[in-house]
């Protein structure tokens, strides 16, 4: 059978200059006395690979490594450098949700914009303008402008208006990102009905258990070559070893931390065996202290919180800290996470939680590769036991 | 070639774009649409006063007040459609970046936004027409090709510039000084007779602005002004015409192969 996307050696390299010349007086000056410095960045090298009609194929990755590169060259917005893209039948045109929302147009105006921009004309629209209003579940707001929308509201109305292009190909990219709960579930019913429907689907996710769940076949993208493809269970493997090799590095790094610096977090620790998680904060203080407290929380590779604790929380009184004195806090925290990445938090205060001394955003992550999947947010133990009569 | 640019989806989504950019235009004023009509009347009886009452220029030419008007609608249809059309491809640069569609309509939509405003500008015109008792001329049926020669040329330039914003940024300032320029290089505000050197006179007059706004008036109100085939002798005639030939497909052929690059120059 013919493929339904077919890419060769596809490669992709922006010119980055050293310093952006994006005036006429600036490339003038610098005419003659010597050349413009740039730097290449290849985003894709040689990749190749074909996707079959009616297949849910996955794309994954880590940040950066030329997925979003990928997807624009799929969907035709930017134009390779060397090597073809070639597309057997219709392709969804949009990488992202939503795509021309205008803030200050009405909900009913912002549909027949961005349908328009999808491919439709005004007649259809209309045709289909009354199930996209109730899909979204958004009637009473239609007329009120974009701009007093919840940002909830909105994603629910891009997507409602999304899922209307019926293109033989689909382009989605981490729409599960976005949203709560209840939005979710409508995204993998629809997922569900793609596949059901045989549907051929382009899938970018960071999301190993949708991932797993849904696509036949995957390709893992790391710094711009395929590391991996295969059976969605191997690739999805493949980029959890990733993380695990990387661990340290990432946990000794100190973006994202911020604080007064009276007390500092040390390390961040994890741990996991037989069904229990733990997590050990070391830490040391510059100055004497009363009652400190000490909290984490975790997120799942969604980035839903799905633990949260400190030491006031837990009713834990630590009690006098003279300066110099390091001190370590274990949480010992059933296994309740869902395979793939998880993220730790780690923040220390003074007791009423008025001077923050050392607050460490994504300080560790763990990752979780357990043998039963769920679509939920939590995977507890679980007994299951049947009884046929 | 036509049929396959402009086919349903196209159509649809450039009517979209317009009605968008229409809906947007007059967004929060208290007189909404009426700012179409309002600005170039409030524009025209400022000129009016200081150029006819005080300075008293074009004296000699019939009807100089619709005259002047109708000269100061042509290019100010000619400056917004090119500045407008100019920061269109950056300013949508969302669309640009996340969705696959034709560049150019991004720019045509602008410059219908701006054509629409050129027609009510138009009834203005037709009004001051019938209040200064203007004869009706037989040559009023060549205006709308005049019309088109100057959409033409404006959509060249506006190609151009749209596509050459995405790379130099200063375009827009080097472009608002060019239009200051051309505002008084035309012969809009002064009758061409005030130029009395003949070789300035006919090098103003190769100018496709110049042109068509002279022809335009030539057509619709007196035919005692000077136009560019009466001045020009011989091939030279053509020039403004081959000018604006010229900049559209160079202006066409320097957008395709910009466009292509658009979504990460932005």
């Amino acid at each position: 059978m013919d493929s339904a996307v077919r890419v060769e050696n596809l490669g992709k390299t922006f010119k980055l200059p050293h310093e952006r010349y994006s005036s006429l007086k600036s490339s003038f000056v610098n005419f003659r006395p010597r050349r413009r410095t740039y730097e290449l960045q290849q985003a894709l090298k040689d990749v190749s690979f074909e996707i079959k009609p009616g297949e849910f194929f996955g794309i994954v990755g880590r940040n950066g490594s030329g997925k979003s590169t990928l997807l624009k060259l799929l969907a035709g917005i930017y134009t390779p450098t060397s090597g073809v893209v070639k597309v057997n039948g219709s392709l969804t045109p949009f990488i992202e949700l939503g795509v021309g929302f205008n803030p200050e147009l009405t909900g009913r105006e912002n549909i027949f914009l961005n349908g328009a921009l999808l491919g439709f004309s005004r007649k259809e629209m209309q045709a289909m303008y009354d199930d996209i209003v109730e899909f979204a579940e958004l009637r009473r707001f239609m007329d009120q402008k974009l701009k007093n929308y919840s940002s909830g509201m909105e994603v629910r109305l891009a997507f409602s208006i999304a899922i209307k292009v019926n293109s033989d190909i689909l382009l989605l990219d981490e729409v599960l990102a976005v949203g709560d709960a209840a939005f979710q579930k409508k995204c993998f019913n629809y997922f569900r009905q793609l596949k059901k429907d045989k549907k051929t689907v382009v899938f970018i996710s960071h999301d190993m258990n949708a991932v797993r769940e849904y696509c036949d076949r995957a390709i893992l993208l790391e710094k711009g070559k395929i590391l991996k493809s295969g059976s969605a269970e191997a690739v999805a493997q493949e980029y959890i070893k990733l993380f695990m090799t990387d661990t340290k590095t990432q946990a000794g790094a100190d973006k994202n931390r911020w604080g007064s610096g009276a007390a500092k977090i040390k390390s961040v620790q994890v741990t996991s065996q037989s069904g229990k998680v733990r997590v050990t904060i070391d830490s040391h203080f510059k100055r004497a202290d009363n009652d400190p407290v000490i909290g984490i929380y975790i997120k799942n590779p969604i980035g839903i919180r799905i633990f949260e604790s400190n030491t006031k929380w837990e009713r834990i009184n630590i009690g006098d800290v003279k300066a110099g004195q390091k001190l370590s806090v274990t949480w010992e925290i059933d296994d309740i996470f869902t395979n793939g990445i998880q993220t730790i938090t780690a923040a220390l205060s003074n007791h009423d939680a008025t001077d923050y001394y050392d607050w460490w955003e994504e300080a560790s992550i763990f990752s979780v590769d357990k043998d039963k999947i769920t679509t939920a947010i939590a995977l507890p133990n679980t007994k299951v036991t049947i009884k046929k009569s | 070639m036509i049929t396959r640019v402009f086919n349903k989806t196209n159509r649809a989504l450039l009517a979209e774009l317009v009605r968008t950019d229409f809906k947007l235009r007059y967004q929060g004023s208290v007189l909404g649409y009426a700012w179409s009509l309002l600005r170039p009347l409030l524009l025209f009886l400022i000129l009016y006063i200081v150029f006819v009452r005080f300075l008293k220029i074009g004296g000699d030419i019939p009807h100089f007040p619709v005259y002047l008007l109708l000269g100061i609608v042509l290019w100010n249809f000619f400056a917004e459609m090119t500045s407008q059309s100019l920061g269109s491809i950056v300013n949508r640069g969302d669309l640009v970046r996340k969705i696959r569609i034709p560049r150019w309509i991004i720019v045509l939509s602008s410059s219908i936004s701006a054509l629409i405003n050129l027609f009510l500008n138009l009834l203005v015109v037709i009004l001051f027409l019938f209040i200064n008792e203007v004869d009706l001329l037989e040559t009023t049926l060549w205006l709308p090709l005049i019309l088109l020669e100057i959409y033409v040329f404006a959509l060249g330039l506006s190609l151009f510039l749209a596509a050459a914003f995405v790379k130099y940024r200063d375009i827009n300032y080097i472009w608002e000084v060019i239009l200051q320029a051309g505002f008084y290089l035309t012969p809009i505000l002064y009758p061409i007779t005030l130029i009395t050197n003949p070789a300035l006179q006919k090098l103003m007059l190769l100018n496709p602005m110049a042109q068509a706004i002279q022809d335009a008036r030539y057509a619709t109100i007196t035919h005692q002004t000077v136009i560019s085939r009466q001045v020009l002798q011989g091939g030279l005639k053509y020039t403004p015409y081959l000018l604006v030939i010229l900049v559209l497909l160079a202006a066409l052929r320097y957008f395709r192969q910009q466009s292509k690059f658009f979504a990460e120059n932005i």
